[in-house]
């Protein structure tokens, strides 16, 4: 599919990219504790018994971070195995107070999914599969501070026993568009479902790299994997670098090592950070102090019936129910806030005009994508702290709709919403931007332009048709800009014979 | 009158609640026979006689003001130095825990206060729970208050819970609480004559309790007689919503249905654990349990628990390989013993110096064994050979145990091969002593109710149990037999008081 291609001394090579992306569940509480949850507290403020590990001290499944990552599965059209368990994996760091990680690795409680990626916006056929091998919940751990002490390194168990789903790629991806878009989708469905909030600058999503090289057809090189990587860019920069790097080191006669490197983006480089040789052995088991996890079908069926529609769904309906374009589709339904105030904006203009929503997505779509995210941009505002409301957007999309104000108008109004905060109906009373569809007006104004410019009627009824523009010109200005564009043109039309 | 520190739950509970003596006075009691034996037999780790008098204090109270008494009111109990006690150092006879003084109290004690028992202390085990004659513990072997006929040899109490048994026999206490992960409470219990029983897995919440193998942990009382059981682990049985492998089940009323006459049931017995070589006293003693159960009106049934063999060297790979992990928290960072090498360059010691360092103070040789064993087993390229071996092995024991169920409602069996040995005759050898669990791990590796009863004494003196094991729930069956085999025994010996 993809034909991205690193250029050697020696011919082509393909770069093969497998994902182990670590989302943190979006919930109050953390997997085997009560303790909270919240980014950015104060150091060691929400670490319970369990959490720091104190003797005697035992998990109790958090059943809503089960949940979570069941309805993601779900999510991801991947099977759920009703039966999972929790296994311990087994290493010694300060950051880890138990000495081992409470995860899954024998029975995940996801299986086979798949997700569809779109790698060009503007080409909904340049699409690809790729493939995800499973979904498993463990621990996160704490946090190390080595800058903290001359001699010291402190610890933050804040994060210690917090939920994760790590969501394992198949090595589907063969570039780093595909990398990126890959992890760009999987974000999507994340905040689709609610089971993350993707914020990968606090650390909620990040993704271990797997990238190795081959000629193009050949079998898997050995892979290395990037630890840690927190946004789509520097993923697409790790798979980019690291093939780089592959290709020079075999060409040059070298090995590619099995490995675990580092991302530094202030040199856009990976580093060593350990290899395979001094590899833990995790010494994994069934961790003795959880029975498995059995879901019944009617948790099953609860976790379907509260998913959200899902961006894929979502697009498409845009496309065939709402006639939306393809790239409105995409654009609209890339983000969930996004495709949430869309539909506030377009049911308030329905609503406001007496109109199926079918009827004026596109008049929705278009505004939103262009004129309020035009201003939005300008002034280095999301939609997230819009000044403008999804209800007063479409009030002023109705004002349009039903020939109250111009479209040019409305591009005013929108400025001044976005300056004051104002209601579209109150700055087009105030600035008096209410365009007349009072036929009779137009009609005397048009006489009056036509009276005025006899000798250019004569040229335009001799087949000057170019003039037609001039005398919509005059009449509007004759007007204060306020003749409804539409009629104008009729009533034109019709004088001019 | 006789003495307070002769009488057993029940008759203090009842002294209390008539009024022949206050719950300070039996406190009172106690500790000063706790204090007496500390030095000779090391019974308690820490002595906490005013944590005795106040639980004793506040019963009194309660009864003059005519407030309802719990199970276990005005009893004073020792805690087995595992069990987490709030404000009370808990050490799991280690060093590692050596100054560790939990802000939190476990489960299964909190229910024993709030059922109006009170803590003599907390007694000493074997290091970690991981021993059989209590001679693994920091802090000090325990010594039996039993001694052979014409010897002042120094004898073990069992083990791991040496403390609570030595305590009980001597007469220190009138109960303790014990745990049994592979016969920690039964074993003790035969050595030293008194009974104890291990419920059903599940049975009593383990939150709280130092971990040595989760799946097999599980807490239990050591007390006098069946019936002392029986109400004290009524007290300490219950769901706990902080332990996943709690049973949601409601705790019987084991005390008040208590029953010998086992007319209509069947006893089984175990060809298998009829082995070569038998100890003739022990084989002896359990002729006579067979004979006394048929008394009582039980049908005899000889049963196949083919798997038997292999459940000792199967509990010797998961109980370590769950340890190994378990005790991985120990580590320095967050509490108990910190080590740390001397500085060596500049760097000054890392983070794996200081691991090393303290875990090498912490732990005992016996700990660091099973540690290793468990590490062993765990790793790449052995955890099929051995690990999962053992969990089907396991699966295969519980299966026989299953099948026999079928057919017979209580297993009759040996508790330990032999009766009581000598402190450091076993040491040296740490397979002989492991053999000492042979009869009672399988039913703590199918997570079966199963107890011991005093049965009578061997040529030598010292006290024999018989053990008897029962269906997953069914502690009542258990304590019925338990209490025919009792009644019939007629088990009045008692260790001649030396120290």
């Amino acid at each position: 599919m993809s034909d991205y291609r690193i250029q050697g001394a020696t011919g082509e090579w393909e770069v093969v990219v497998g994902l182990e992306v670590h989302a943190q569940i979006s919930t109050q509480a953390k997997l085997f504790s009560g303790a909270a949850t919240a980014f950015g507290a104060e150091p060691n403020t929400q670490v319970s018994l369990v959490d720091a590990a104190m003797p005697g001290m035992l998990p109790v499944p958090n059943m809503e971070c089960i949940r979570q990552a069941v309805r993601t599965g779900i999510a991801i059209n991947a099977q759920i195995n009703k039966w999972s368990r929790f296994d311990r994996k087994n290493y010694f760091y300060a950051d880890l107070p138990q000495g081992y990680q409470i995860s899954q690795l024998y029975h995940p409680i996801v299986g086979e999914g798949a997700i569809e990626v779109q790698l060009d916006d503007k080409n909904p056929e340049s699409t690809k599969t790729i493939g995800i091998e499973r979904i498993h919940v463990e621990q996160d751990a704490g946090k190390l501070m080595h800058d903290q002490h001359p001699t010291m390194s402190y610890v933050d168990l804040n994060r210690s026993g917090v939920a994760l789903m790590e969501i394992v790629s198949r090595p589907d991806m063969r570039s780093p568009a595909e990398a990126g878009a890959y992890l760009a989708k999987l974000r999507t469905i994340l905040r689709y479902v609610g089971s993350c909030d993707g914020n990968m600058d606090q650390g909620s999503m990040r993704a271990d790299v797997n990238v190795s090289v081959r000629r193009p057809g050949e079998p898997f090189g050995t892979r290395t994997e990037t630890k840690n990587v927190n946004s789509v860019r520097f993923v697409m920069a790790v798979v980019e670098q690291e093939a780089k790097r592959q290709v020079a080191l075999i060409e040059d006669g070298g090995k590619v090592v099995q490995e675990t490197r580092l991302y530094d983006p202030d040199r856009n480089e990976t580093r060593s950070m350990r290899s395979k040789e001094d590899a833990h052995d995790y010494r994994y088991f069934p961790d003795p102090d959880l029975l498995p996890i059995e879901l019944d079908d009617a948790f099953l069926e609860e976790c379907r019936a509260s998913l959200p529609e899902l961006p894929d769904a979502k697009r498409h309906r845009y496309e065939t129910a709402l006639g939306l374009s393809a790239y409105n589709a995409g654009v609209l339904t890339a983000e969930v806030e996004t495709s949430r105030w869309f539909e506030a904006l377009l049911a308030a203009s329905a609503a406001k005009q007496g109109k199926p929503e079918g009827d004026v997505a596109k008049q929705a779509a278009n505004w939103l994508t262009s004129e309020l995210f035009g201003a939005l941009n300008k002034l280095g505002k999301s939609l997230a702290d819009s000044p403008v409301s999804p209800e007063a957007g479409g009030e002023l999309l109705a004002l349009v709709g039903k020939g109250t104000i111009s479209g040019s108008a409305a591009k005013q109004v929108l400025e001044k919403m976005l300056e004051t905060g104002d209601a579209p109906g109150v700055i087009v009373e105030r600035e008096g931007l209410t365009q007349t569809s009072d036929t009779g007006a137009i009609e005397a104004a048009v006489d009056a332009v036509l009276a005025a410019n006899a000798d250019k009627v004569e040229q335009y009824k001799g087949g000057k048709e170019a003039l037609f523009g001039f005398f919509v010109g005059q009449t509007m200005k004759a007007m204060q800009g306020k003749g409804n564009p539409q009629l104008v043109n009729e009533v034109l039309k019709a004088k001019l014979g | 009158m006789t003495q307070l520190t002769d009488l057993g739950v029940a008759a203090i509970r009842e002294g209390v609640a008539k009024g022949d003596f206050t719950a300070v006075e039996v406190a009172g009691a106690f500790n000063a026979a706790a204090a007496a034996a500390q030095d000779a037999l090391n019974a308690f780790i820490t002595l906490t006689p005013e944590k005795a008098l106040e639980a004793a204090a506040a019963v009194d109270a309660d009864r003059a003001a005519g407030k309802a008494l719990g199970k276990m009111a005005g009893v004073p109990i020792g805690m087995k130095d595992l069990f987490a006690t709030m404000g009370t150092k808990t050490t799991a006879a280690s060093n590692i825990l050596g100054n560790f003084v939990p802000p939190y109290e476990s489960t299964v004690s909190q229910k024993l206060w709030d059922a109006g028992a009170g803590m003599l202390g907390k007694l000493n085990l074997d290091q970690f729970a991981m021993g059989s004659s209590n001679e693994t513990s920091a802090f000090g072997n325990v010594i039996s208050p039993w001694r052979r006929e014409g010897s002042d040899a120094q004898l073990a109490p069992g083990g791991s819970s040496g403390g609570s048994s030595a305590a009980v026999s001597a007469r220190i206490a009138p109960a303790a609480t014990g745990t049994d992960t592979g016969g920690s409470i039964r074993q003790p219990a035969a050595f030293t004559g008194i009974s104890g029983i291990k419920p059903t897995y599940g049975r009593c919440s383990r939150w709280g309790i130092v971990a040595f193998a989760s799946s097999l942990d599980q807490a239990g009382p050591m007390a006098r007689d069946v019936r002392d059981c029986a109400i004290m682990l009524e007290a300490m049985a219950g769901f706990d919503p902080k332990d996943s492998t709690s049973l949601d089940m409601p705790v019987p009323e084991w005390e008040a249905n208590l029953n010998a006459d086992l007319r209509g049931k069947k006893v089984g017995i175990p060809r298998e654990y009829r082995m070569d070589g038998m100890d003739a006293d022990v084989a002896r003693v359990w002729d006579e349990g067979i004979a006394w159960l048929k008394d009582a009106g039980a049908e005899i049934v000889d049963i196949n628990l083919a798997h038997t063999k292999y459940a000792l060297p199967a509990y010797y790979i998961i109980a370590p390989a769950e340890a190994s992990s378990n005790l991985a928290r120990y580590d320095g960072v967050r509490y108990g013993l910190r080590d740390l090498p001397p500085k060596e360059s500049a760097k000054g010691a890392g983070l794996q110096d200081m691991y090393a360092a303290t875990r090498a103070a912490g732990f005992g040789a016996e700990v660091k064994r099973r540690i290793m064993i468990g590490t062993y087993v765990l790793s790449a390229g052995f955890y099929d050979a051995y690990y999962t071996q053992a969990q089907k092995v396991r699966t295969l024991i519980s299966r026989d145990f299953m099948d026999a169920f079928q057919t017979v409602d209580v297993i009759l069996a040996p508790t330990a091969p032999t009766a009581a040995f000598g402190l450091g005759e076993m040491v040296s050898d740490p397979l002989a002593m492991y053999l000492n669990d042979v009869f009672a791990v399988p039913a703590s590796l199918a997570g079966l109710p199963a107890m011991s009863v005093p049965a009578g004494l061997d040529r030598q003196g010292l006290p024999l149990g018989l053990q008897l094991i029962g269906r997953p729930f069914d502690e009542q069956g258990v304590l019925d037999a338990g209490l025919a085999i009792e009644r019939r025994a007629g088990f009045t010996a008692r260790p001649a008081k030396w120290w």
